[in-house]
């Protein structure tokens, strides 16, 4: 493998029933800065069908070039004509880095191709930076300059690892959604666009899509979900749940609770948060309401955001909070609630 | 039918995360279980063993210490136990691991693989569908109902919005969600006839159509450049102020974070 | 001597501390409130063969040791006394004699689907009348043609009312003894809905509360002839013999308190802070956990021991009864420091010490008192 022939920063550009994920725009924001630490052009792939009119939109979000894989066998996602797709654009255009949003789809593709163009994968980056393998410099070994340095949480987010792959190209990432910052779109950007198609020959490796099933937003596990907002003995009643509702459903978050409500019976075992109940992750916790014990700390206190709300200024919840704010929740949630709505709006 | 698990065994984080005094992970301390999207896989397969009659092999690659998963698979209802252990393995990544295992899995016959989508230690849900691309197989990733038909599987592969019902001709493999249903658990008597079994143990002589160059940290493409335990956060800031002031010093601070 | 645990017991270890954990504490506080026999968690514990661990493969059990059984109980009764004895009763005191006395056809018939769990086991020995004093018997078994026919009632029946199968004593005549005339005992084997059979008033009682306790009452309750359990006569024997192992599982039980109410005290004094500082500050706190922690394992030792000696030794009185006195004694005395350590808190049902010190008194009273038990060991060092 000569390194010195891949070049450029590629990312692939997910669409889903040919409309383009957001992630691809994420992607393309981080791919820009790359390029330009590289001094190179991002490039985006897209594949799907009858997905050319999408070029335009990913020059707007920062492509300087498309390639487009338009077939009909790639209609709706399959993992074995997408990844014939995305293997044969590197194995043609030689990027230098790639780049695949850490979503059900990438999940699944990016290791494919990853394994089938035999280079390494990193999982779910957080943060991606061009620079030295090894970061310092090691006696007997040569430092690598413009390396794409990958940074990703690992056992549960207790760890974080940076990893480097120096010897094989590209440099292929996942990234996990909502962490890369899309850029301004510019309004009539155009990126050059060039049409490839590879050839599909369905073998034994596609498989047959026999229905689709768009989901009903069913309840979403806690575990999974985003932004919780979390409520403990404070709130007083099952009923006064309703204002932690209204200010979940405003973010698309979901209810949680702690312990003593599932005690209570407010709620079902299944939102509790905590040693006995689940251990939840989300980019923003909520605590209303709740005092902090150590075992509900437990099962929160990896949360990226931690927002508390309680009226007692000693409740250990505040040891772990980011913002913490000593009031009444019956008088601040309903107005955050009608804040965010108001606020949510105007960023539209 | 016969079907192989890939299973492997990882420190529990989910609970019991312990750490030093100063701030960072302690491993030691940490009881180890069977991955959770793999014991979900190791339930599938079981279930098909109970519905269509199966021959059920569990394979785990590691330290001689992950036999214990391997028994306790056994002790669940798998039939035989298979552990891919050897020095020259150590410090694989998710290539070098998932060309190791489909080494492995070259001197079995399988209908079925089953792996979880993740483990609960790296995360990156990588292995399974590498194995697939070594094994030139398909590869239906996020199972969440898996059904047999002839001689194709019938599955419901999860997405954020949707799923799609998957017909796939095996051989194939799947990876398993945990919440694909309940493992089961293990009974008394099961404990007791599994570690009257023999477990198959196997190093890098018994991978099959594997390089070297492939192998353990060297075959690993990616390399930790640094690795640091997170240190655990303190006490961020606390406020008091009226209802109000108070509305708007989180509104800001979700902005400011660009939660909205 | 090697006091480590085989690696098939350290995970049957972690299989029960799982299943206790998952599907039996969720339950406790309830099933104790209530006062509602847990009868999910007995199904499940039949699905997954917890009630028949010590019975033979052949016989549909498990086919494993007495030490596997005890640690079942133990660790049901760590998070769940109720739990613990139903297992306790239904395998020391149903499954173990039929399976030492029992013919072959009563081992297929009773037997295999208790082990299984498909059926639930109970004993009845105890009356008004005959508590320590098993001699006091008065239900009487007479044999009509092909069918004994039972008279009397017995008391405090442990699984009364929920089991489907039960051992019970009755007076099969008289014989005469060193010059006097003494009471016959038999045992039979009684399934539930035979004419005849009715259960008296549930009892309420102080702790394992969720355990259901009744009357059994006979009345011209007729059973067939081959339902004679063991020889006629040997009653006493098979009561006493079934008895030795019964005491392990109740040492179990009371062992799994202890443990409980130890590991509950630990978390709790990291937490409860007074005078500025977490109650595990303090020495009177370390010295307390220090005792207890002592008690708990010197129980464990004896409750294990005589285990092992159920599995290597014919006649194991001496060892049950040691472990159950020490281990019912541990038990009554680390719940009520545990108890004490919670301060308020220990006094308030939301609390799980405030059961497991009215579960523990239990272990100190049934399947022969503490002296009782002081008895048999007295007896055995005079002999």
């Amino acid at each position: 493998m000569n390194l010195e022939e891949y070049k450029g920063v590629y990312v692939f550009a997910q669409q889903v029933d040919n409309e383009i994920s957001s992630i691809a725009f994420e992607l393309l924001g981080k791919a820009k800065d790359l390029a330009k630490d590289l001094n190179t052009e991002v490039t985006a792939v897209l594949v799907g069908c009858g997905i050319k009119g999408l070029a335009d939109q990913l020059a707007e979000y920062g492509a300087d070039k498309v390639i487009v894989v338009d077939d009909p066998e790639l209609k709706d996602y399959r993992t074995e004509p997408y990844a014939h797709a995305l293997a044969s654009v590197i194995n043609k255009y030689k990027p230098e880095i790639m780049l695949v949003g850490a979503t059900a789809i990438g999940r699944d593709l990016g290791p494919r191709v990853s394994a089938r163009v035999a280079t390494g994968l990193t999982a779910d980056c957080t943060v991606l930076e061009i620079g030295d393998f090894p970061l310092q410099p090691v006696p007997g070994q040569e430092q690598l300059h413009n390396q794409l340095l990958m940074t990703r949480p690992a056992f549960g987010g207790n760890t974080i690892a940076t990893i480097a792959c120096p010897y094989n190209r590209p440099q292929m990432a996942t990234v996990r959604a909502g962490v890369m910052q899309k850029i301004e779109p510019i309004k009539g950007a155009k990126a050059v666009v060039e049409e490839f198609n590879p050839g599909f020959t369905p073998d034994h490796k596609y498989v047959e899509i026999l229905e689709i099933v768009k989901a009903v937003t069913e309840t979403v596990d806690i575990m999974d979900a985003k932004i919780l907002v979390s409520g403990g003995r404070g709130v007083g009643s099952p009923e006064n749940f309703k204002i932690l509702e209204d200010l979940a459903e405003v973010l698309g978050g979901t209810v949680s609770c702690s312990r003593a409500v599932v005690d209570a019976g407010w709620k079902p075992k299944d939102l509790q948060v905590g040693q006995t109940g689940k251990t939840v992750r989300p980019n923003v916790y909520f605590a209303i309401g709740i005092s902090g014990a150590i075992q509900h700390v437990a099962g929160m206190e990896e949360s990226d955001i931690i927002i508390a709300i309680n009226k007692d200024a000693d409740a250990p919840i505040f040891d772990v909070a980011d913002y913490g704010v000593v009031g009444d929740l019956n008088k601040i949630v309903p107005k955050l609630t009608e804040a965010l709505k108001t606020a949510i709006a105007a960023a539209k | 039918m016969k079907i192989v698990v890939c299973i492997k065994q990882v420190p529990d984080t989910k609970g019991g995360v312990k750490f030093n005094p100063d701030g960072t992970l302690d491993r030691g301390a940490m009881l180890t279980i069977m991955n959770p999207d793999d014991k979900a896989g190791l339930e599938a397969a079981l279930r098909l063993k109970d519905q269509y009659g199966a021959e059920v092999t569990v394979v785990t690659m590691g330290l001689p210490k992950a036999e214990e998963v391997l028994r306790e698979a056994m002790a669940m209802g798998a039939d035989n136990g298979i552990l891919v252990t050897d020095r020259v393995l150590g410090g694989a990544d998710t290539w070098a691991t998932s060309t190791t295992i489909a080494g492995a899995l070259r001197n079995l016959e399988y209908d079925l693989i089953i792996t979880g989508r993740q483990a609960i230690d790296g995360d990156t849900a990588q292995v399974g569908p590498q194995i697939s691309e070594h094994l030139n197989i398909p590869v239906i990733s996020y199972a969440q109902n898996i059904k047999v038909e002839g001689d194709s599987v019938i599955v419901e592969r999860q997405y954020e919005d949707r799923y799609h019902v998957l017909k796939a001709k095996m051989p194939c493999l799947i990876t398993a969600l945990s919440e694909l249903n309940e493992p089961r658990y293990m009974t008394p008597g099961g404990i007791f006839d599994a570690y009257k079994k023999e477990i198959t143990v196997w190093g890098r002589k018994d991978l099959k159509d594997v390089d070297d160059s492939n192998l353990g940290l060297n075959g690993s493409p990616t390399k930790i450049a640094k690795a640091s335990d997170k240190v655990r956060k303190g006490a961020g800031e606390k406020v008091t102020l009226d209802p109000d002031e108070s509305v708007s010093y989180i509104v800001d601070k979700l902005k400011e974070k660009h939660v909205i | 001597m090697d006091f480590t645990l085989s690696k098939e017991h350290e995970m049957a270890r972690a299989l029960f501390k799982e299943f206790a954990e998952k599907e039996v504490k969720p339950l406790a506080q309830e099933v104790d409130e209530t006062e509602t026999f847990p009868r999910e968690t007995v199904e499940k514990m039949a699905k997954l063969g917890f009630l028949g661990i010590p019975v033979p493969k052949e016989y549909g059990g498990q086919g494993c040791d007495p030490l596997t059984y005890v640690m079942c109980v133990e660790e049901l009764s760590k998070v769940c006394g109720t739990t613990g004895v139903i297992v306790s009763a239904h395998t020391s005191l149903c499954c173990d004699p039929i399976l030492t006395y029992g013919t072959e056809e009563q081992k297929q018939k009773y037997l295999v689907p208790l082990a299984k769990g498909e059926k639930l086991g109970a004993f009845g020995l105890t009356e008004p009348g005959a508590g320590t004093d098993a001699q006091g018997q008065q239900t009487k078994a007479v044999l009509d043609g092909d069918e004994w026919v039972l008279n009397g009632s017995k008391c405090f029946i442990t699984n009364g009312k929920e089991a489907d199968v039960y051992v019970i004593f009755a007076i099969t005549g008289m014989v005469e003894k060193r010059g006097r005339m003494q009471k016959e005992i038999s045992s039979f084997i009684v399934e539930k809905g035979t004419p005849g059979f009715t259960f008296g008033t549930k009892e309420k009682k102080m702790g394992i509360r969720g355990s259901s306790t009744y009357e059994l009452i006979f009345t011209d309750c007729r059973i067939p002839k081959e339902n004679l359990l063991g020889q006629q006569g040997k009653g006493f024997n098979i009561a006493m013999h079934t008895l030795d192992g019964g005491r392990i599982g109740i040492a179990s039980q009371a062992l799994g308190l202890a443990e409980g109410a130890l590991e509950t005290t630990i978390q709790y004094v990291k937490e409860r802070k007074q005078f500025g500082r977490t109650i595990g500050a303090f020495q009177n706190t370390q010295f307390q956990l220090a005792d207890m922690a002592t008690k708990v394992q010197a129980a464990q030792m004896l409750v294990y021991k005589a285990a092992m000696a159920k599995a290597t030794q014919k006649v194991y009185s001496v060892e049950a009864a040691m472990a159950k006195l020490y281990a019912a004694e541990v038990a009554m005395e680390v719940t009520t420091k545990a108890v004490q350590l919670h301060g308020g808190y220990g006094y308030i049902r939301e609390y799980d010490v405030e059961r497991m010190m009215r579960d523990a008194k239990i272990t100190e009273i049934y399947e022969g008192t503490s002296e009782v038990q002081r008895m048999v060991i007295s007896g055995a060092l005079l002999k």
